[in-house]
């Protein structure tokens, strides 16, 4: 290769950057695809599951069911029935259907807590990207707000809240949101203030674009990628969130069926080898690794070359 | 003899081969004999960072050595066990990065981190490693070498910093030092006094060096033999003498011809001008303009005071002064950015608000500002047709096939094919980043470019050929152009005009021509003086001027009473610069001096 001597240098490495954009293209491991599998059945799981459960979630199974033939029990315990061609997964600790109200619960469980997740991001963004642009005042107001809600112990909030007004589902998803957003506040003003004081904010003000153009064009952009691996661990916590509250009775409200609520009321089982209460925390445990998996791929596809080269 | 250091047919790739065709490294070999310099030269890209780093044996994440030998005293570096490596590292070979900012942790005291590689390897104690750095700073030309090991790295200037760097490589006693362009991001008044420590230090610890750069005029001061690389391969080999009198490859003399020459050399014929009966494109008066909140006197901070310029339409006014003068603020100011203080901007004879939100749409678009840093003023997630697109729709409307049109047009006029519409920046270089930087101000169709140092970040053979795009333009397109710089050549081979500024004040204005020539003041001429030669005796000669030696170690300070150049000026007159605020000597139509001494005076000065 000759040195180019009458065409400006720097056009003449224009091959470099023909090479395909590292960056934009996002390849999953195994891992991720198998995270991405587990999710991907969760999901349809919510779509479809009350339809595909063989029972009602508060539906008590019929005694006939389980008279084994030849054994002399016209009356036999319809409570923490193992797993059997009646009931798939066993019973809980009422009788019901553990399958059928893991399969109802997925909806109550995934549901609220995305729903609190996308309102708790919706939050935190707004309020993050409104301290970072509007001015000194507005920014320390709003963040020492944010540090209040932050000092106080999370599941000491939901008590106290949920003791005043009762626990009811737009109650609890009002709750997580909020404690939630003020996490994402935090991530979501920290990146916003990075990109506000970058050269091309500025070269956008001096064009005489207003501020409304360039939080949407300019600074938005740059943070939707890493917040989206940020999405999805604050998706855990809720769920986890959300389930700690259930096994203390205080989250999802009987009969309806909720993942933490059913390890809670079945946990008498346990000292009888019923599988009642370990069904739904593995359900949790594989939802919330899965979603760390295709986190994990997101990051480190976000984080560039160093942090692929470090996992 | 063997010598001290041999690198043998050595072959880097990139890691995963078969994407990138061509190594970065193809079949290097050469030597370094004990004490010598060698420098290794070329632009970014060519794979001189790479090879040096060799000499550590250290591929950056994404290389690998592929094949080849690296010795040092006839120990093969690349077959070594980890742990081998680490103490090779350190011990017998140090690195000079490019920014001390960086390399020091501004948490820790500068002796702790200057003896911790020699303590740490078990070479001294801590006592004979702090005697070792106190004799380290000494033959550094640093102040106060006994208690400099006392401070933080905030409290020494950013020149003090870089040789702080050296006393760090230098004291393990390392037989190879393999230096990476350590003045490339420095001032040049502070260039020579780095350049100086180092040649001093190098001769005087009899080390070898490897000294990495694309600044031929650097290199003659201090190396004894040059290595011109080019895409992986060196291209030319011999003494400095050889290289730069009797270049062989057409690549070595396309490198020296890149190189800007000296200031007064470079001027083009004065154009005559009818500046009377024009209105100028733009004209600043009075302007004083500053940051923040008010210092502990109850004033604020004012970086620019009572600044005056002039810019005739279709002209280039070149600004220029070390960092720290002002000369981002003056840009800021005028496009409305920072409101000012006190003064007016006008564009056209037409007052301009302070404040650019309360300028009109139509004021904003005549005005464009051009960043330094192309990296940080594009968003990397913009396509180039929208960063381009944006100001078309914003200021003229323009949709669909005609915006695709002008788009297009755009990218011709800063020479990039068409198809560079579709990339996003981070598939761009640093010079096709600069060149989309200045297509977007140009899309607004602006009566004045404000271009703050965007020649500063690239090499030589880049920023040269950025400089005759800006030519170009001009004459195309009849913009005039404020353009800033701290690199007095380059401002010399495109300005018209040029204002000197110095710690916010104008101290010397006029025309390109008059500016830099004789009368001079002190201040210009210490930043002509400062700019280095192809010569490898310019280094001594110009250290043996006083205005250099007056000038060493002294950092831009903005003062209230008097001539801000006073404890900088080998001239100043004691009870006069210091109290008194200078005069303005007007010495024809359009050109003026700041400062006490007579112009018979300033034209008596000379450089020796």
């Amino acid at each position: 290769m000759s040195p180019p001597v009458d065409s400006p240098s720097d056009i003449s490495h224009s091959q470099d950057g023909s090479r395909e954009r590292p960056i934009r293209r996002l390849r999953f491991s195994t891992a991720g695809k198998t995270g991405i599998a587990v999710i991907l059945f969760w999901s349809a799981m919510v779509l479809v599951g009350p339809w595909i459960a063989p029972y009602h979630e508060a539906e008590f199974l019929d005694e006939a069911l389980f008279i084994v033939p030849g054994l002399d029990d016209p009356y036999p315990a319809t409570d923490f029935q193992p797993p059997g061609a009646v009931a798939w997964l066993g019973t809980d600790y009422l009788g019901r259907d553990t399958l059928s109200r893991l399969l109802y619960g997925a909806r109550t469980t995934i549901g609220i807590s995305l729903i609190a997740t996308l309102l708790a991001y919706l939050i935190g963004i707004t309020l993050g990207i409104a301290a970072a642009a509007g001015g000194r005042v507005l920014d320390s107001s709003l963040s020492r707000l944010n540090d209040a809600v932050l000092s106080m112990p999370t599941i000491m909030l939901g008590l106290v809240v949920i003791s005043a007004y009762g626990s009811s589902l737009p109650v609890l998803i009002a709750l997580t949101s909020v404690i939630y957003a003020s996490s994402v506040f935090r991530i979501a003003r920290a990146f916003g203030l990075d990109i506000m004081v970058s050269d091309f904010v500025d070269a956008a003000r001096v064009r005489g674009e207003g501020l409304g153009w360039i939080i949407r064009h300019e600074v938005l952009p740059g943070m939707i990628l890493p917040m989206a691996s940020d999405f999805g661990l604050r998706f855990v916590y809720i769920i986890l969130f959300l389930s700690g509250l259930s096994f203390l009775g205080l989250g999802v409200q009987p009969p309806q069926s909720d993942w933490g609520g059913m390890v809670r009321e079945n946990l008498a089982g346990l000292p009888y080898g019923a599988i009642a209460p370990l069904v739904p925390a593995l359900a949790i445990a594989t939802l919330t690794v899965a979603i760390n998996l295709v986190v994990d791929d997101i990051s480190a596809h976000h984080g560039g070359k160093l942090a692929g080269e470090i996992i | 003899m063997a010598a001290l250091l041999e690198i043998e047919k050595l072959v880097v790739n990139a890691t995963g081969g078969a994407d990138y065709p061509a190594p970065v490294i193809q079949g290097v070999s050469l030597q370094l004999e004990a004490g010598e310099v060698l420098a290794l030269i070329g632009e970014s890209g060519s794979g001189k960072t790479t090879l040096a780093l060799s000499a550590l044996g250290y591929a950056k994440p994404g290389l690998e050595f592929r094949a080849g030998e690296v010795r040092l005293n006839g120990d093969d570096i690349l077959a070594m066990a980890p742990d081998e490596k680490r103490s090779l590292r350190g011990q017998r070979v140090a690195y000079l990065a490019q920014s001390a900012a960086a390399a020091f942790n501004p948490a820790l005291r500068i002796g702790a981190q200057v003896t911790e590689a020699s303590v740490l390897h078990g070479q001294l104690s801590q006592a004979e490693a702090d005697r070792r750095a106190a004799d380290l700073y000494r033959a550094l030309g640093l102040p106060d070498p006994d208690h400099l090991g006392r401070r933080y790295p905030h409290q020494v200037s950013g020149g003090q910093l870089q040789r702080l760097m050296a006393a760090m490589a230098l004291c393990t006693r390392p037989d190879l030092l393999v230096l990476d362009e350590p003045t490339t991001a420095l001032d040049v008044t502070t260039q020579i006094e780095v350049l100086k420590a180092f040649k001093d230090v190098i001769r005087q610890e009899g080390a070898a060096a490897l000294y990495v750069t694309h600044d031929l005029s650097v290199v003659a001061q201090i190396a004894d033999r040059i290595a011109v690389l080019y895409a992986g391969e060196i291209k030319e080999y011999g003494s400095v003498d050889e290289i730069l009198h009797r270049p062989k490859h057409r690549y070595t003399r396309q490198l020296i011809d890149a190189v800007r020459p000296p200031p007064d050399t470079a001027l083009g014929p004065l154009e005559a001008k009818d500046a009377e009966q024009d209105v100028p494109a733009l004209e600043v008066t009075n302007l004083t303009a500053g940051y923040g909140r008010k210092q502990a006197s109850g004033q604020l901070l004012k970086v620019l005071r009572d600044v005056h310029i002039r810019v005739e339409r279709g002209h280039t006014l070149g600004v220029i002064g070390e960092s720290g003068c002002g000369k981002s603020t003056l840009a800021r100011v005028i496009s409305g950015l920072l409101p000012a203080m006190q003064g007016e901007v006008r564009l056209k004879d037409e007052p301009l608000e302070p404040s650019l939100r309360q300028r009109e749409r139509r004021q904003l678009q005549e005005i464009q500002f051009v960043f330094q840093m192309a990296d940080n003023a594009l968003n990397p997630h913009q396509r180039v047709d929208q960063l381009l697109g944006r100001p078309l729709e914003f200021y003229f409307g323009l949709s669909g096939d005609a915006k695709k049109q002008r788009i297009a047009e755009l990218l011709h006029m800063v020479e990039l094919p068409p198809e560079f519409s579709g990339r996003y920046p981070e598939e761009l270089s640093g010079g096709q980043k600069q060149r989309i930087n200045l297509a977007r101000a140009l899309a607004a169709s602006p009566e004045i470019l404000l271009c703050d140092e965007v020649i500063s970040a690239l090499d030589t053979i880049i920023g040269a050929s950025i400089i005759r795009l800006l030519k170009r333009l001009r004459q195309q397109t009849g913009v005039a152009f404020v353009f800033i710089s701290h690199d007095l050549s380059a401002v010399a081979s495109f300005a018209d005009d040029i204002a000197v500024l110095y710690a916010g004040q104008v101290v010397e204005q006029g025309p390109a021509r008059r500016v830099l020539a004789p009368p001079y003041h002190p201040y210009t001429r210490l930043l002509i003086a400062s700019v280095p030669e192809l010569d490898s005796s310019w280094l001594e000669r110009t250290l043996a001027l006083r205005e250099t030696r007056a000038s060493i170690d002294q950092a831009v300070e903005i003062t209230d009473r008097g001539c801000p150049f006073y404890r900088r000026c080998p001239v100043a007159i004691a009870g006069t610069c210091d109290r008194e605020t200078p005069p303005s000597h007007t010495l024809d139509q359009g050109y003026t001096i700041v400062c006490h001494r007579s112009e018979a005076e300033l034209r008596r000065g000379s450089f020796s």
